[in-house]
């Protein structure tokens, strides 16, 4: 006790010098603070990218071996039965983990939806009814299909508001005709969707991943979907799941579903066909990406903590000074009765008071530039908690290490030296 | 009979060749004895001081204090005499400069493990006995040189030491303080402290019962000032 409050005492005497001194590990712990304060706020942010929070989405595909069955440019897969919406609706949201299902067919990068005026190249849905409530798309403008849409085979369309700009430019859309393919639908909405389950797009990557989504989308009732394209076309499933870290298990536990009951001959070991059903696992990309960022981020932290032995070493320097100066003291106090073991305490808990105090400073500095980094990046901000403590304790582990050759000195001076030395 | 020195010799090596500073040293001082020490520059008297400190060893001969054989006292050990048994007034004070008059006379205790409140009251009592009790919160740059040694001395009493040892005590003070201090060692004396002092001067020798003249290392006959308690030197 006494020994801390002779610590800070000192320091407080020579300011300039224990601030420069401090300035190796305060630069030290700094860096690392905030190289792993960023790196959270990465790893908040990858996952926010691909999930969008709070979406809790994943899709489960018709993939042929290890690709995507691309209805597009290939026939109608033999062997795999087209979905029961109704049958299979039930059976699937009675799966634990799985709230809602909606089933739907597409198609990629079309160039058949037009207007007069221009042409759409996005995505084309035939949805059924649950779908804009699964995949977060409230209607804004207009409004969603009804069930006499589906019932009558209305040729109806609904836009994204990308479609929407594309096609109509700041016209009103709903009312207007597009033709898909040549035929002719009624515009009768415009939906986006709910802002929390946007992906933040930051990034030339962050796009690449939303090229897709991103190109706007026309859905139309899933019973017109024939009149267009082919009847019998096997459907894919987007599964909106309770919780998002359930969304793999869920995702899995859809796709066996599919698989056992939609693809004729099916075994988990295989198919002759090479069909499956498979979930698009965001959350596992979202951890192999964390895991990238990670691992780079793992290396500047080897770096930053070159600085802290660097650090370090400063302060056994000034320490070794420290007791050089101050041998009289010493000398003096061995004298009066202090043994080798309270001598080496005062310094040890001297050099820790030093570095522990530069930690904490360090801590300081680095909450500061993490935030600079993070509005800079607009990334968002985490402060780790644990590596604030582990810092700090790290320093007063620096402080022991460092401070024990000094102190060791400190405790070994002859007395008769010391005071002979004046 | 609280020391005896036997045939104590102490040499340091300088190079190669061994330098004798002390040669040959045998005395014994009894408890309540007052002895000053004299003698000619570099003739090894603050060796001497530092051996009977227990700042040092002998290289050769036996030293006893207070019963005990210092020579085989561990480092650990040699501390706690030298705060138990001893008490040291230096030339020039030796007072912390950062530390208070009244943390400074603290210092000994804190060592012995005092519990703070006793500290403080066991240091305000040895200021006050020292007439220093206006003084206690001073930093010693604000002191004259006499109340400086004057705190001195109250560090080396607050621990209540059986022996003093004082290294030309009054060397940086004027005749005046020189006088003070003086005094204040016969009320201590009185008390039953035993005094070792060291001085160039035969004025301030002259305070003490005894005087011992130490010449290139070996020690000459003693000289009673007063009446002699008993036999104080033996050769
Ligand atoms: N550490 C040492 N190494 C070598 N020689 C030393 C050492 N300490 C003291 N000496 C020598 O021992 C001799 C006695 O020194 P000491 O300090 O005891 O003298 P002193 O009698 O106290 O002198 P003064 O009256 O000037 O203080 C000196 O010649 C000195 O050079
Ligand atoms: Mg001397």
């Amino acid at each position: 006790m006494e020994n801390i409050r002779l610590a800070f005492q000192g320091i407080w005497s020579h300011k300039m010098r224990s601030l420069l001194t401090m300035l190796g590990i305060i630069i030290g712990i700094a860096s690392i603070i905030t190289i792993v304060s960023t790196i959270k706020g990465t790893n908040e942010q990858i996952k926010e990218n691909l999930i969008g929070s709070g979406s809790n989405v994943v899709t489960v595909q018709l993939y042929q071996d290890d690709w995507a069955y691309d209805m597009s440019y290939s026939p109608i897969p033999a062997g795999v039965r087209t979905i029961d919406e109704d049958a299979m609706k039930t059976r699937l949201e009675n799966l634990s983990l799985v709230e809602q299902v909606s089933f739907y067919t597409s198609r990629n990068w079309s160039d058949f939806v037009t207007t007069p005026d221009s042409t759409f190249s996005g995505e084309v849905y035939g949805v059924d009814q649950d779908y804009f409530n699964v995949c977060g798309y409230v209607i804004g403008w207009g409004r969603n299909f009804s069930p006499a849409d589906y019932e009558n085979h209305r040729r109806v369309v609904i836009l994204d508001t990308k479609a929407a700009g594309v096609l109509f430019g700041t016209d009103d859309p709903v009312g207007g005709i597009v033709e898909i393919k040549g035929e002719p639908f009624t515009v009768v909405g415009v939906v986006e969707q709910r802002n929390s389950f946007q992906p933040t797009i930051q990034s030339y990557q962050d796009f690449y991943l939303y090229a897709d989504t991103s190109a706007g989308a026309v859905f139309l009732p899933s019973v017109c979907w024939p009149m267009v394209f082919r009847f019998d076309e096997p459907q894919s499933v987007a599964v909106k799941v309770e919780k998002t870290d359930d969304m793999t298990r869920a995702g899995q536990l859809v796709a066996e579903e599919l698989c056992k009951s939609q693809i004729i001959g099916y075994s988990p070991s295989g198919t002759q066909t090479g069909f499956a059903y498979r979930s698009e696992d965001l959350l596992l990309q979202a951890q192999q990406l964390q895991e990238l960022s990670n691992s780079t981020n793992v290396q500047l932290i080897w770096i930053a903590s070159i600085s802290l032995l660097v650090g370090g070493i400063g302060v056994m320097n000034i320490m070794l000074v420290s007791v050089t100066e101050r041998t009289a003291e010493i000398g003096l106090k061995k004298a009066l009765g202090a043994t080798k073991r309270r001598i080496r305490r005062q310094f040890l808990t001297e050099a820790s008071v030093l570095t522990s105090l530069g930690g904490l400073m360090g801590v300081g500095l680095g909450i500061v530039m993490a935030q600079v980094v993070c509005t800079y990046n607009s990334l968002p901000m985490a402060i780790s908690v644990p590596a604030i403590l582990i810092s700090v304790a790290f320093s007063v582990v620096i402080g022991l290490v460092f401070g024990m050759l000094p102190a060791m000195k400190a405790a070994n001076l002859n007395p008769i030296d010391a005071l002979r030395r004046e | 009979m609280i020391l005896t020195l036997e045939h104590v010799c102490k040499e340091y090596t300088k190079g190669r060749e061994p330098v004798p500073v002390l040669q040959d040293i045998c005395m014994t001082v009894n408890q309540g004895d007052y002895l000053a020490i004299m003698g000619p520059s570099g003739s090894g008297k603050t060796t001497l001081m530092n051996l009977l400190g227990c700042l040092d060893v002998p290289s050769e001969g036996t030293y006893i204090l207070d019963g005990q054989d210092v020579g085989s006292l561990s480092d650990e050990a040699l501390a706690r005499v030298r705060n138990r048994l001893i008490g040291f007034v230096f030339q020039n004070f030796n007072l912390m400069p950062k530390m208070t008059a009244l943390d400074n006379v603290m210092l000994p205790l804190l060592y012995a493990g005092v519990p703070l409140r006793t500290r403080r009251r066991q240091a305000e009592e040895a200021l006050r006995l020292l007439g220093l009790e206006d003084r206690m919160h001073f930093y010693p740059n604000q002191l004259s040189g006499g109340q400086c040694q004057r705190v001195a001395i109250a560090r080396a009493i607050v621990g209540k030491p059986k022996l003093i040892l004082a290294d030309e005590p009054t060397g940086a003070l004027d005749t005046a303080s020189g006088e003070q201090i003086m005094q204040t060692f016969r009320t201590l004396n009185e008390r039953g402290i035993t005094i070792i002092m060291i001085t160039h001067e035969k004025h301030i020798a002259d305070h003490a019962d005894r005087i011992a003249h130490i010449l290139d290392g070996r020690l000459v006959e003693p000289e009673p000032v007063q009446a002699v308690k008993g036999g104080a030197f033996a050769k």
